[in-house]
């Protein structure tokens, strides 16, 4: 048996007593306790940051903009799943798989399903469209030019209000758009802010989903031709690998993965607003995997659990009282990112190859990277910009 | 294949990078099935005509034809697909993909799995997989690896065994041509003349076209068919080994002008 199927086979498993430990941890808690809270939260994380793994881990193009995508998954529920389009069919609502009070409220209001699904369509367009402008670009600029479209996509929320979108506003500006439809997926009734069992079970669902899609495409040609552009992408090219497909198929996937968690989290935060989309979170979401391992799937998922706690649980909950309780009045979670900062130099020091380093990353941490085979005597190959050619 | 039966062909051929000439005007054929190799001195644009055969680079002036069908604006993973492949002068392994995993990316061209049926791994992807690792293998013997190696990591292998994954890799794609880049860099002798047998066999075994861009003039001599020569990007000279050998701006160009 080769190394990798049984590695594949140890993913397998390792997943199923995963996914099935964590479906269970919902009856050791109260319906509405705070961990719940956290719990769901942490899960909505894990999925968005399994989604910038395939992006910055696999594929190698640093995206700080990744909030974008959570932005445009919000809005996408926002529409599609609130009472904000009142006018809409004469004020009677458009309703579709939704049952209860939803079913007589204006506005349009679709069953979650549909709008996750409207969401992943969206935002993969959103990723390529984003991603094409920065094809031609290497390592830190398409950092540069993620953050801006990541800070483009917030002030255009923000002054979304100056925007008429079929006679209403396109995102409500700062105000949002809120309330917000709770979820109802099929065959379910709606969910309710009392219970938060069915949301964990929810998020849960779409962690397992996108785990699944994160090993299928890590072992596949198209996951293969994503570290050969990491690598060399003057190699994989020429070894038949196109770039513009590859890459946008990359930012795609990745974004599609944070619109599905930016719907889950509208409607959890049952409001859409544009102060939720600060540059910050995709830093957050980076931070995450980083911490975790880049590229190692278990390890973005465990970077993604303990960043969520920490920032949910840890410093709000244990460490806020401290200052207060020796005679210091100030507010430790405003110092939050200060304190994830300190904890990424910790790790950059002491473990930078991330908690679960991928095996690969290790060996180009221990400074083996791209170029690390080249012998001797050849000027770099400065291509011309092939990329972008149709 | 064009009318005269090359391959491959350059018409006037020219790449200028700002003021400098790196090819200047070159004509250049390829008959289908033979060894060629280019040779000359240190920055003579060996490479840089290279990089425009396979499209990294585009030529300034000029066309190409390979098979008869123009390639001159064509990107490099679609000329891949055609059936031109290369390595590199440095090599250009992927280091942190085992020698397998290499190879499976020099397959890329010719299998077929999408980003959908990647992630439902329909049945049909599930076999063309296993038949790639499986070819994936073969080549990797084929070109003399030993079987230990073939799941470490290429950047964990040595020099030649690095090399050899190399061939393979660009092999992978079924080229009609391989475009070589100075393949016995840094080989000793005896490894030297086994590529040269391995290419004879390339030839033979595969009916592939070879191009060879080589320093190695007890190589060039033995496995070349025709030879070559450019200097200062232009060509100065062409034509069976003996030939090239004897020719008077040949000698010069390596020697210098004999002071007179």
């Amino acid at each position: 048996m080769s190394l990798s199927l049984f590695s594949r086979h140890r993913d397998l498993v390792l997943a199923l007593i995963l996914l099935g430990g964590a479906a269970v941890v919902p009856f050791f808690f109260e319906e509405g306790a705070p961990f719940m809270d956290d719990a769901v939260t942490a899960l909505a994380y894990v999925v968005m940051a399994l989604g910038l793994n395939i992006v910055v881990g696999f594929a190698g193009l640093l995206d700080l903009g990744y909030v974008a995508f959570f932005a445009i998954g919000a809005y996408t529920m926002g529409w599609l799943g609130s009472g904000f389009a009142d006018k809409i069919n004469d004020g009677q609502g458009v309703h579709i798989g939704v049952s209860g009070f939803l079913d007589a409220l204006p506005g349009i209001h679709l069953n979650f399903l549909l709008i996750a699904v409207a969401a992943v369509i969206t935002t993969a367009i959103a990723g390529a469209l984003i991603g094409l402008p920065t094809l031609r670009l290497r390592g830190d600029y398409i950092a540069i030019v993620t953050l801006a479209f990541g800070e483009i996509i917030r002030v255009f929320a923000l002054n979304g209000t100056e925007i008429d979108f079929f006679g209403y506003t396109l995102t409500n500006g700062a105000q949002g758009i809120t309330p917000v439809d709770k979820i109802q997926l099929p065959f379910t009734e709606q969910f309710t802010s009392l219970n938060l069992r069915p949301w964990f079970w929810t998020a849960l669902g779409m962690v397992a989903l996108v785990l699944f899609v994160n090993f299928r495409l890590r072992d596949s040609r198209l996951g293969r031709a994503w570290i050969a552009v990491r690598e060399d992408e003057i190699a994989a090219a020429s070894m038949g690998v196109p770039l513009v497909r590859t890459k946008l198929l990359a930012y795609a996937t990745g974004a599609a993965f944070g619109g599905i968690s930016g719907a889950f989290l509208g409607s959890y935060l049952n409001t859409v607003n544009a102060d939720q989309f600060q540059f910050s979170f995709s830093i957050f979401v980076l931070a995450m995997i980083i911490l975790g391992g880049l590229g190692n799937i278990w390890g973005v998922v465990l970077g993604a659990v303990v960043l969520s706690f920490a920032n949910n649980y840890l410093i709000p909950d244990v460490l806020n009282p401290i200052p207060g309780d020796i005679g210091l009045d100030f507010d430790l979670t405003e110092l939050s990112f200060g304190i994830f900062g300190f904890l990424l130099v910790i790790m950059m020091v002491l473990r930078p190859e991330g908690l679960l380093p991928e095996r690969r990353r290790k060996l180009e941490m221990a400074g083996v990277g791209a170029g690390a085979t080249a012998g001797v005597g050849e000027t770099e190959i400065e291509p011309d910009v092939f990329e972008t050619r149709a | 294949m064009s009318e005269n039966g090359a391959v491959l062909e350059t018409v006037s051929v020219t790449k200028a990078f700002g003021g400098l000439t790196a090819v200047d005007d070159v004509n250049f054929e390829i008959p289908e099935r033979s060894i060629v190799s280019i040779i000359g001195p240190n920055g003579a644009g060996k490479t840089t005509f290279f990089n425009m055969l396979t499209g990294l680079y585009r030529p300034t002036m000029g066309r190409i034809f390979f098979e008869g069908r123009d390639i001159t604006y064509v990107r490099p993973d679609r000329i891949l697909a055609r059936g031109m492949a290369r390595t590199f002068q440095n090599i250009r392994l992927f280091a942190t993909m085992s020698a397998l995993e290499n190879v499976l990316v020099g397959q890329h061209a010719r299998l077929r799995a999408g980003l959908f049926r990647s992630i439902l791994r329909t049945p049909g992807v599930h076999r063309e997989e296993r038949e790639a690792r499986e070819k994936g293998r073969e080549l990797l013997e084929y070109v003399g690896l030993r079987p230990d190696a073939v799941d470490q990591m290429s950047a964990n292998l040595s020099y030649g065994d690095q090399r050899r994954v190399e061939i393979a890799r660009a092999l992978a794609s079924d080229p009609n041509v391989l475009l070589l880049d100075e393949p016995t860099a840094g080989m000793n002798p005896e490894e030297s003349k086994r590529l040269t047998d391995f290419m004879r066999k390339l030839r033979d075994d595969r009916g592939l076209t070879i191009l060879l861009i080589e320093h190695d003039m007890k190589v060039v001599m033995d496995v070349s068919e025709r030879i070559t020569v450019l200097d200062h990007g232009e060509k100065i000279a062409e034509g069976p080994p003996e030939e090239v050998r004897k020719n008077p701006q040949v000698i010069e160009a390596y020697l210098g002008k004999q002071a007179s």
